[in-house]
């Protein structure tokens, strides 16, 4: 459906506008849990965590995936579908491998015997932020599947670059989010 | 169904001009799932927002009435209750609880799902498209999403109603480690975990709305309609979104966290707790960190709840005023303050909870400062209706109710402010009577407002008018029938949350009062009963509107058809040349916003 009228095209397009409040949203809610971590890390019985070392190959494996969006969204407006395509399938390659670094760091940390059960500290938080972070990842990796089928078995082609662009600023935006999490539990962690 | 339905069909084959790809739904046909049920009409959502609203509006109160029988009457039995509800009222007398769960209940299912979404999601959806001069919303498909999952969380929270232990029981703001310890109580247990998912669901569908609010209202503003013509409605929907959107993820948050310490054993709320002479693991803990997250929601979240009538308020009474609103662009910015306020003040619920004095006194300001908000806003209100040309029609009292109530309401927040007073006042019936009549029957006026004024726009019929004006005299006396009382109760120092007092001597002294105030109760649930039936009755069997602008209002939603199809206007959309106030002016009753500024026209 087309729901821009003419007279709207200098605007933003709504829906990039709409993902620019949503990220606002998604910042709050990290905003809250990271306040929650430093008002609770001045209580009694907390316990800090070292980060593994794979939590830096996760990293450069999201930063790797930024730059692959970001070039599978000049091949759409290129109209090169075929690169297109295939950069996003690298995308969607590189968020799975995010996560699955993630559970591997998460499962190096539970050895380190940081544990849900008892005394609170660093570890608890770090599970349920990042976790919630990984699932914002990976809904992302949904969003992006369905974009690459669509654009394999639709039956009408799309010259509409900002579904792309959309897709693109939400994925640097849970880069970018992640990378705040691993400075803010470097520094204050 | 009735014909009323259906017109829809007939008015969306009309569209086919110049701008016809915008009739998206004119190209095919509308079947009944597509038109009723997984409807992407913003219309056909509001009314869905709006009914699944009055649904739990009677569930909700009947709780009320429930539990106000045993605040009332706490020595008789009612053998009655036993054949509804079995064991939770066994020999006809709530057990304790079912009295928590019953109060607990009807906060969540009150605040959150009739006064948030019955109440936003309804005007939102319906004005916002409709006063913006847009065809619909900017994704319509999540505002389909929006209500199912409203709906999906609406199954959820009233499921648990019906699980063997009963729903949550501890209290709406559900604080830990009540509710984190399944051990801890009855509705702790798996009532709790259903509190949580649904109010997840929830949030998302509030989230998802209020995306797309503000998304609508910023960008697909009709040619013309800069934000400074748009009608005050608009400006509190807009400001009642961001709210919600900028403060809901934070109790997401801080549930989430609820659910690691219900499940998974951590510490993020408990701490150096025993529980049947057991000494549990969780150390390090802190429950007020809980209340910090839940507040910060908390306290916007009735900034969300009372916004959206001050808006509908403020648009119903110029109407009916037959006048300018007094005051726009200071209402607007008075509602600003008040949304940059909101987030500012959540702590002055916590000054018994040992928070810094010097905190406590910071808060205390920025509390008071709301005042000065609030106030320009009841000036402009009282000025608006000053020498107007008053019509009192249903809506218009409501509106002029609303303005009493929350006057009434307004002034006892001040002592409530005062983290001294309200050392002495906290947790006492003073505090039901405050935010009962500020924002929760004062929120219900400006709902009845709207519904009243907006009915033959949502149904083209109109509402019976004699029921209306019975509805609003019973339910405004009995409102401060019911709310007055407990202010005095209050300062005595009677408890909100004890179910009976009657062992306490220095509380016997308010029996009759409390049985006065349940029979009212009584009374005032049967009027909105009332109410109810005559929403549906109108909707099959009210008069019907013959006319485009039956109130005579200048605003957008009165130029599109009397039944407006899916795209709501049947050829371009009307381009807008002045704001939504012109009425009264160069001796005209009012000036529509479509009509252009005349040459010899006088400046306002």
């Amino acid at each position: 459906m087309d729901i821009v009228s003419n007279e709207q095209h200098k605007r933003v397009h709504p829906h990039k506008f709409t993902l620019w409040v949503a990220i606002a949203s998604i910042i709050m809610m990290f905003a809250g849990l990271t306040s929650a971590f430093i008002v609770k890390s001045n209580l009694t019985g907390w316990r800090t965590i070292v980060l593994p070392k794979i939590f830096w190959v996760s990293t450069v494996v999201i930063l790797a995936s930024s730059l692959t969006m970001q070039m599978a969204i000049k091949s759409f407006k290129a109209r090169d579908m075929q690169r297109y395509r295939s950069l996003m399938g690298v995308t969607v390659v590189l968020g799975l491998a995010f996560v699955v670094c993630q559970i591997v760091g998460f499962g190096e940390l539970w050895d380190q015997n940081i544990r849900f059960k008892g005394s609170s500290g660093a570890g608890q938080f770090f599970y349920a932020i990042a976790g919630l972070h990984g699932l914002h990842v990976l809904g992302g990796v949904v969003a992006l599947i369905v974009m690459v089928v669509r654009s394999l078995i639709g039956t009408r082609k799309l010259y509409s670059a900002v579904p792309a662009e959309v897709m693109g600023m939400y994925w640097h935006f849970v880069d970018l989010l992640w990378l705040y999490l691993l400075i803010f539990f470097i520094i204050v962690g | 169904m009735s014909d009323i339905l259906h017109t829809h069909q007939e008015t969306a084959s009309h569209g086919h001009h110049a701008d016809d790809h915008h009739h998206v739904h004119a190209h095919h046909k509308e079947t009944f799932i597509s038109k009723y049920i997984f409807s992407m009409d913003h219309k056909m959502i509001a009314k869905q927002f709006l009914i699944t609203g009055i649904v739990w509006a009677i569930i909700g109160g009947l709780f009320s009435v429930l539990f106000r029988l045993q605040l009332g009457f706490p020595e008789e039995s009612f053998p009655i209750l036993e054949t509804f509800f079995g064991k939770w009222a066994e020999g006809g007398r709530l057990r304790p609880e079912f009295y928590y769960a019953l109060t607990t209940m009807h906060g969540t299912v009150l605040v959150f799902f009739v006064l948030t979404a019955g109440l936003s999601g309804t005007f939102a959806n319906l004005l916002i498209p409709l006063q913006v001069g847009a065809r619909d919303m900017a994704s319509p498909m999540m505002n389909m999403l929006s209500y199912w999952f409203f709906f999906g969380g609406s199954i959820v929270m009233l499921a648990s109603l019906f699980i063997q232990t009963g729903p949550a029981s501890g209290g709406w703001t559900i604080y830990p480690p009540l509710s984190a310890l399944g051990q801890a109580s009855e509705g702790s247990k798996a009532g709790m975990d259903y509190w949580i998912i649904g109010m997840a669901l929830f949030i998302i569908s509030q989230l998802l709305g209020g995306l797309n609010y503000i998304a609508t209202i910023l960008n697909m503003r009709t040619k013309g309609m800069s934000m400074t013509r748009v009608p005050l409605t608009i400006w509190a929907l807009l400001f009642t979104a961001i709210l919600g959107v900028l403060s809901f993820p934070v109790l997401l948050s801080g549930v989430v966290l609820l659910i690691f310490d219900r499940h998974l054993g951590t510490s993020f709320y408990l701490s150096d707790i025993y529980i049947a002479g057991q000494a549990l693991a969780n150390e390090g803990g802190s429950a007020i960190l809980f209340q910090h997250l839940f507040w910060f929601l908390g306290h916007p979240e009735v900034y969300i709840i009372i916004l959206p009538t001050m808006g509908i308020v403020s648009e119903v009474m110029s109407v009916n005023a037959r006048k300018p609103i007094f005051g726009y662009m200071a209402m607007v910015f008075s509602m600003f303050a008040i949304c940059v306020l909101a987030f500012l003040v959540w702590a002055h619920h916590m000054f018994v909870t040992g928070l810094n004095p010097f905190l406590g006194s910071v808060f205390v300001l920025l509390t008071l400062l709301i005042a000065v908000p609030s106030a320009i806003k009841v000036f402009n209100w009282l000025t608006t209706l000053w020498r107007g040309n008053i019509r009192f029609t249903p809506a218009m009292l409501f509106a002029i109710g609303f303005v009493s109530l929350f006057i009434s309401g307004g002034l006892t927040g001040i002592f409530l402010g005062n983290s001294t007073i309200d050392i002495h006042l906290h947790d006492t019936m003073f505090v039901i009577a405050h935010f009962h009549i500020v924002m929760g029957v004062s929120a219900f006026f400006g709902m009845f407002c709207g519904i009243y004024h907006w009915f033959p726009k949502m149904f083209g019929r109109y509402m019976n008018n004699t029921l209306g004006y019975i509805h609003f005299w019973v339910t405004l006396i009995g409102a401060y029938l019911i709310f007055w009382p407990m202010h005095y109760q209050g300062f005595a120092g009677m408890p909100r949350r004890y179910l009976d007092k009657s062992s306490w001597v220095s509380f016997n002294q308010f029996h009759g009062l409390d049985a006065m105030i349940t029979v009212v109760t009584v009374l005032v649930f049967a009027v909105q009963l009332m109410f109810v039936f005559n929403y549906f009755y109108s909707i099959y069997k009210g008069r019907r509107v013959r006319e485009l602008n039956p109130w005579g209002a200048t605003t957008l939603e009165w130029t599109t058809p009397i039944r407006p199809g899916h795209g709501n206007w049947d050829g371009e959309i009307p381009e807008v040349h002045r704001w939504a106030y012109d009425y009264g002016k160069d001796g005209r009753d009012f000036i529509p916003q479509t009509e252009p500024i005349g040459d010899k026209e006088s400046s306002h």
